[in-house]
């Protein structure tokens, strides 16, 4: 209920944000499915990744090289962008999950700087620092036209609608019970009979592709692809955005990702240090609310929250 | 060999660096009994028994449960295949409810889309937890943290339950209603208990087996054990 009344107030938000705030309100969307995904990792299954920005620029690129290499449509190429996300995932997945704790971190940190060079050492095809432009005439799906501020609006909220929905549902099914008892205590739930690898290969998997639909879904609704976007800052933000809202809670991403982004909002208005703030924030997290705005409303009040 | 033999193991053995911590160890356990492992601190137990569900490794030899060799499987294949292990040190998941830890091991054997709570309700009130429920494992004490671990090697309904010192730390009286429980699930269960406390031993097993320095030094009924010298200067005597 609370999560349909989330999506509910979002439509309505259309109606009445100002201009600015609803184009904020858009990119939070997008951004926050990104933390969504990797929500699936750190937040159920309890895989602490640092490399991330990989399959966040893996759907933004193969999406953006379909339109800018083929003139594919966005429509299809937004699928691309998805395989190419689940397959790179799928590859991270298997060889990093021969690792556990720091040395999984280091892991996919390396993995994710790969792809950052990747793209600039083929910087004829990708254009590398500068990044290339999704022009405003092929960004249409079925004759909408996704530069609108209205319809970019409703589709960044259909994502988030469809990857919240997938979220819940799976944190409710058995897989989603089991990928917590992994996070809570790996070697019980091997020996109450689960396979833990290939659950937490399929988490991987599951967040590698809703990270790689939330890079291609960027690309295609603000027009701008660029090697900035697999840079290792990208990869802390979800974690950022995670710790902030609350990890292992469903909507925690999105609390946590609209908080961030407006806090970093009204510090640049402020100051030029944004991400001094950003890490003052993160110490205090740590310090204070090791489990978050939803964490903490979980604990308190509503303990019934997925 | 009258009865099948649920779990035997042949020239089992496991070292760590230069220590032979289990060294050939050639056992049989026939479906139905209740067995215990006893031996001093050190003797291998733990690690005769982490092999056997496959927590660790082996370094030689082979096992094998209810006619397959099963040296070579993973952990969570073989606790499908009917084994169940609770841990020395209480291992719940501690974040979760009660009903949540029994759950997680019951939905492990069970179909997918099969209502879990009948199971679960009947775990927890075999080892007197219906009670607390939704409280949060964490917050039991900790013998009731004990009975849960007890309730999820329940819960998964296995043919072999292996037990390691599951009285470790309760009052006499959770003691006493431990026997009387383990006596209950021996019913259609095999136990292998690993127990320091020779009062609970005496009560409930069959037939004992003594460890030490890695090996099987003695095997026999509780009464041949207690009038065995061998055992008397390893172990009991000491």
């Amino acid at each position: 209920m609370l999560h349909l009344g989330l999506i509910a107030a979002l439509v309505l938000l259309q109606f009445i944000l100002p201009a600015y705030h609803h184009g904020n309100l858009a990119r939070i969307m997008v951004l926050s499915v990104f933390a969504m995904g990797y929500n699936i990792m750190f937040g159920y299954a309890g895989l602490l990744s640092l490399g991330h920005a990989m399959f966040f620029t893996a759907g933004m690129y193969g999406m953006g090289l379909s339109v800018r290499l083929w003139d594919i449509p966005v429509g299809p190429a937004f699928v691309i962008g998805i395989f190419a996300a689940a397959a790179l995932s799928l590859v991270v997945g298997l060889l990093a999950l021969r690792t556990i704790g720091v040395a999984f971190m280091i892991v996919t940190l390396m993995f994710s700087q790969a792809v950052f060079l990747t793209i600039l050492y083929f910087n004829p095809i990708t254009r590398g620092d500068e990044g290339f432009v999704i022009a405003q005439q092929v960004r249409q799906i079925a004759g909408l036209d996704l530069s609108n501020p209205t319809t970019r609006y409703f589709a960044a909220l259909i994502l988030f609608a469809i990857c919240l929905l997938a979220v819940l549902w799976l944190v409710r099914s058995r897989a989603g019970r089991v990928l917590i008892a992994i996070r809570e205590n790996e070697e019980r739930a091997r020996l109450l009979g689960y396979d833990t690898w290939a659950h937490k290969l399929a988490a991987v998997v599951m967040s590698g592709t809703m990270a790689g639909a939330a890079g291609a879904a960027y690309g295609v609704l603000f027009g701008s692809v660029g090697a900035s976007f697999a840079e290792v800052p990208f990869s802390i933000l979800p974690l950022l955005y995670v710790l902030l809202g609350g990890p292992g809670t469903v909507i925690g991403p999105f609390v946590g990702t609209l908080f961030m982004f407006y806090l970093r909002d009204l510090s640049s208005s402020l100051t030029d240090a944004h991400m001094l703030v950003a890490g003052v924030v993160l110490i205090l997290l740590t310090l204070f609310a090791r489990r978050g705005i939803m964490g903490i409303v979980r604990e308190r009040w509503l303990k019934w929250l997925p | 060999m009258a009865a099948m033999m649920l779990l035997s193991t042949r020239k089992l053995s496991r070292h760590f660096g230069g220590l032979r911590a289990v060294e050939n160890v050639d056992f049989d356990l026939p479906e139905g009994q209740i067995r215990a492992l006893i031996g001093p601190n050190g003797a291998g137990k733990t690690t005769f028994v982490s092999m056997l569900c496959g927590r660790i490794p082996v370094s030689s030899g082979d096992i094998t449960f209810a006619g397959e060799n099963v040296t070579r499987l993973p952990a969570h294949k073989r606790i499908q295949r009917g084994m169940a292990y609770t841990f020395q040190i209480t291992s719940v998941f501690s974040d979760l409810t009660v009903q949540e830890n029994v759950a997680l091991a019951v939905q492990s054997r069970l179909e997918r889309g099969a209502v879990l709570a009948g199971e679960v309700a009947k775990a927890l009130a075999k080892v007197g937890l219906q009670d607390r429920a939704d409280q949060i494992a964490g917050d039991l004490a900790y013998g009731h943290q004990r009975l849960l671990e007890i309730a999820m090697g329940l819960g998964q309904s296995p043919r072999l339950l292996i037990l390691d010192e599951p009285t470790q730390g309760l009052s006499d009286g959770e003691v006493n209603d431990f026997i009387a429980l383990i006596k209950d699930v021996a019913k259609d269960t095999t136990i292998l208990l690993i127990e320091h406390n020779i009062d609970v031993v005496m009560a409930l097993a069959d037939k004992i087996t003594v460890m030490n320095f890695g090996e099987v030094i003695a095997e026999g009924t509780p009464q041949e054990i207690h009038e065995n010298a061998t055992v008397q200067t390893a172990y009991l005597g000491g």
